[in-house]
């Protein structure tokens, strides 16, 4: 069978020669593709070079953005282990750690034993505050008082009997775990194990040779052991500084200061039901209501309240703009106003708005109002107006004329022949525009609000600014998401309805 | 009253027709005044809301509404000219805000680019840049996303899923989390507004896609062409003029998007505008915004014709 159709080499000549213009690519055709193809490769060429692209992306910090992204998600807990030159230790958390005012987690085991000596006015109990690792986690609230970390500070020179940490273990997981005694500080991760002593100042030794995760960049100097997400650690001659890092987003329901910190969902759930009031004043579930919206770290009133200032910027604005966009665009549509004259003015009026963009009109208006949602209702105002009115009259011009012309020969009144012959066909097109408007400025509405103009935008902007709030940020992110994946849904549904389902 | 006049004069089944469209008609009254009513509530209860939560009072700063003309206003129709390329000014008082060389691009001794054309010439060169780049990828993805080509629902399915997420992710979180790796500069700017064009045009061209006429990749596909081939000679030529079509029409809208992401920190014109009219500089204010007036109008007319001579007026519907 293939045999029969397929054709002999002289019956393929025989073709070829036949149509021999079909064969022969066309040679400007086939230049015109090469000149397409070598401006498209020379422009990207240029651009690398115009923005030196390869310069920035090489000096970039690819190292921290990975731990701004695992931020998103998660949390550090900070333990620093300080260590005096006679091999005691003592333990403290960053301020604001998650852990609350008295952070004793099971992952941190120590060893204590009662010593009594006299001590100096810095004495290795005190440990010297560093300010480098101060940690930045409440950063929203920086002047919610959480009280000061785990530290006692105590400056006499006297004799005392005091409590001193003799061993500490920390246990990142099951393969990851360091442990410090005797000025020995061990290390294990991955199956190796690394010790370094420390001499209680400024050296680090390692005792056996240093693994792949770990790094010291001269001899005595710091050892910084990664161990991947799970965190990360530091060893100085003096202190042990231990990142570990939890999958999740640390007291997003109370924070530190709440009453309810550190209680599982059922101990909560049955205080609120059934436990004696903490503050007698007031019942136990407006507490918690309060300790939710007013939580230091998240701030979920304020962010609600901003989110919610993003959506009546677009839903205002649009309303706005489409009542003032529906008189406007009979006076624009060719067929409903004869005058050349009134249309082209009108016309060019809505090119104006829409042109100057809604971020223009958003900084003018910030100006003029202040930072907050009013500007962002008249940016959205001002450039819907625009663009609503140009669709608008364009729906119009595209009208059936046989209803206007039905309507004028039964003696109707100019007014009568356009709320009656004109309307009803129009209605439902400048309907579905505004709800698809409504819906497309929740989205970009976010984006003025980082100029001040309101709204959940300069939010979001002053927590990225810091470089240390990501999880705000997921957080943020998420919720507008939400709301827009909402409003998409609800407007969808409505215009098909309204269009009969032509909407899409 | 008239009802009951109207319906004995009528015959029974014309009277229960009057009846029935009496009833309806006063329920769909009833349902227009209560959905205007909740409408209008809602209205009033966002309004008081946002004058609540507003710096300032809106009755208060009314009469400010109109001071951005105020802002406009330079001390002579010259300091346009003067401000825009960058001309000395015979106001130069020291101040920042009337010394325009400062900034001028110098090409040899004697020829300079002015600061505003050469911002808003990066500002452009960011927009079609990034376009091109989601192009690309929109252009790879798009393949593996429509129904008619990729018979495998999870590759399908797992390609639009990304598209959504990389069209709905707000563009200042990328530029955000740019900024904080990289330095200063256009290129978070770029990584934002292509990683959003690259979504966006996805959706539009797998859509173009599936409404290509399978026949040319039948054809093929009887002569024993694989995916790619099939691809490349049976849909692209069919769907290539649509393709540039809607690549221009995103070029119109990646020149706006620039402008703003400039704003918040992507450099740019964006940058300089915000700056100057948060100091007040009348002249500048209004070069750089007849600047951006005219670039963004030049881009709208020159993407219009060439999408015009591209696809005929259906051009103009599939913006919608």
């Amino acid at each position: 069978m293939t045999a029969s159709t397929k054709p002999s080499v002289l019956e393929m000549e025989a073709i070829a020669a036949r149509h021999a213009h079909l064969l022969q690519s066309s040679s400007k055709k086939g230049l015109k593709q090469m000149l397409i193809g070598g401006g498209v490769v020379f422009y990207l060429v240029f651009s690398w070079w115009f923005f030196s692209i390869g310069h920035v992306l090489a000096n970039a910090n690819w190292g921290i953005a990975g731990t701004y992204l695992a931020d998103w998600v998660s949390y550090e807990v900070r333990p620093e282990i300080a260590i005096a030159p006679d091999g005691t230790m003592a333990v403290s958390y960053q301020r604001n750690s998650p852990l609350g005012k008295n952070p004793n987690p099971q992952w941190v085991m120590l060893d204590k034993q009662e010593v009594t000596r006299t001590v100096e006015a810095r004495s290795a109990t005190t440990p010297a505050q560093k300010p480098k690792a101060s940690s930045s986690f409440n950063f929203m609230a920086p002047n919610a008082a959480l009280g000061a970390g785990g530290t006692t500070e105590q400056a006499a020179t006297t004799t005392r009997t005091e409590q001193v940490v003799t061993r500490a273990v920390v246990t990142y997981d099951r393969a990851t775990r360091i442990e410090i005694a005797n000025k020995l500080v061990t290390a294990t991760h991955a199956g190796e194990s690394l010790t370094m002593k420390v001499d209680g100042a400024d050296r680090v030794t390692a005792q056996t040779p240093l693994p792949r995760w770990a790094t010291q960049k001269r001899p005595g100097e710091k050892v910084t052991l990664s161990f991947g997400f799970t965190g990360w650690a530091e060893i100085e001659g003096d202190e042990v500084s231990i990142r570990n890092r939890f999958f999740g987003w640390a007291n997003f329901l109370f924070d530190t200061n709440s009453p309810y910190f550190g209680k599982s969902y059922g101990e909560v759930a049955s205080l609120i039901l059934s436990g004696d009031r903490i503050e007698p004043t007031r019942s136990n579930l407006s507490l918690a209501w309060d300790n939710i919206l007013y939580n230091a770290e998240w701030q979920h009133l304020d962010v609600w309240t901003k989110m919610l200032q993003t959506v009546v910027m677009a839903f205002v604005g649009t309303l706005f703009a489409s009542f003032i966009a529906f008189p406007l665009c009979f006076l624009a549509a060719r067929n409903i106003t004869p005058s050349r004259v009134t249309n082209q003015l009108v016309k060019r009026f809505f090119d104006f708005l829409r042109s100057v963009d809604m971020f223009i009109w958003a900084l003018f208006f910030t100006r003029a109002f202040g930072p907050g949602p009013l500007a962002g209702i008249s940016a959205i105002f001002f450039t819907d107006t625009g663009t609503l009115g140009k669709l608008y009259s364009e729906a119009l011009e595209n009208i059936d004329d046989k209803q206007r012309e039905g309507v004028k020969s039964v003696g109707a009144a100019p007014i009568a022949v356009q709320r009656f012959g004109v309307l009803p066909q129009v209605l439902p097109v400048f309907a579905s525009q505004a709800l698809y408007f409504w819906e497309s400025n929740t989205r970009s509405a976010t984006i003025i609000g980082a100029v001040g103009a309101g709204g959940i935008g300069l939010k979001l902007w002053e927590a990225m600014r810091t470089n240390s709030d990501w999880e705000n940020v997921a957080y943020m992110v998420l919720l507008i998401l939400m709301v827009v994946f909402v409003f998409d849904s609800i407007s969808n549904a409505c215009r098909s309805r309204l269009m009969g389902g032509k909407a899409h | 009253m008239a009802t009951s006049v109207l319906s004995r004069q009528l015959s029974e089944n014309g009277a229960l027709i009057e009846r029935h469209w009496q009833e309806l008609s006063s329920r769909r009254r009833l349902y227009t005044t209560l959905g205007l009513s909740i409408l209008a509530l809602t209205l009033f209860a966002s309004l008081w809301f946002a004058n609540d939560s507003n710096a300032g009072k809106f009755v208060d700063r009314l009469p400010h509404f109109f001071d951005f003309v105020g802002d406009l206003m330079p001390r002579d129709a010259m300091e346009i000219g003067r401000a825009l390329l960058d001309l000395p000014s015979p106001y130069d008082d020291g101040s920042f805000k009337y010394n325009y060389p400062e900034g001028r691009l110098y090409l040899t001794d004697g020829v300079y680019i002015p600061e505003y054309v050469h911002k808003m010439l990066e500002t452009v060169n960011i927009a079609i840049f990034s376009t091109v780049l989601g192009v690309f990828f929109g252009f790879i993805l798009c393949f593996l996303a429509a129904r008619n080509l990729m018979p495998n629902p999870w590759i399908r399915g797992g390609v639009r899923r990304l598209m959504e997420v990389l069209r709905a992710f707000p563009e200042v979180v990328i530029a955000g989390f740019f900024l904080a790796i990289l330095s200063l500069g256009p290129i978070p700017a770029i990584a934002a507004v292509s990683i959003h064009t690259i979504g966006a045009l996805g959706k539009l061209f797998f859509e173009v896609v599936e409404n290509a006429d399978m026949k040319p990749e039948e054809g093929l596909r009887a002569v024993g062409a694989n995916w790619i081939e099939r691809v490349w000679f049976g849909i692209v030529p069919q769907v290539m003029p649509n393709f540039v079509s809607y690549f221009l029409l995103r070029l119109e809208i990646n020149v706006r998007a620039s402008t703003i992401i400039g704003a918040v920190g992507g450099g740019g014109i964006g940058e300089l505008l915000r700056l100057s009219i948060g100091q007040g500089h009348q002249a500048k204010t209004l070069a750089i915004v007849l600047l951006l007036f005219a670039t963004i109008f030049a881009v709208d007319q020159f993407s219009a014709w060439l999408r015009r001579r591209l696809v005929g007026d259906q051009a103009f519907e599939l913006a919608q």
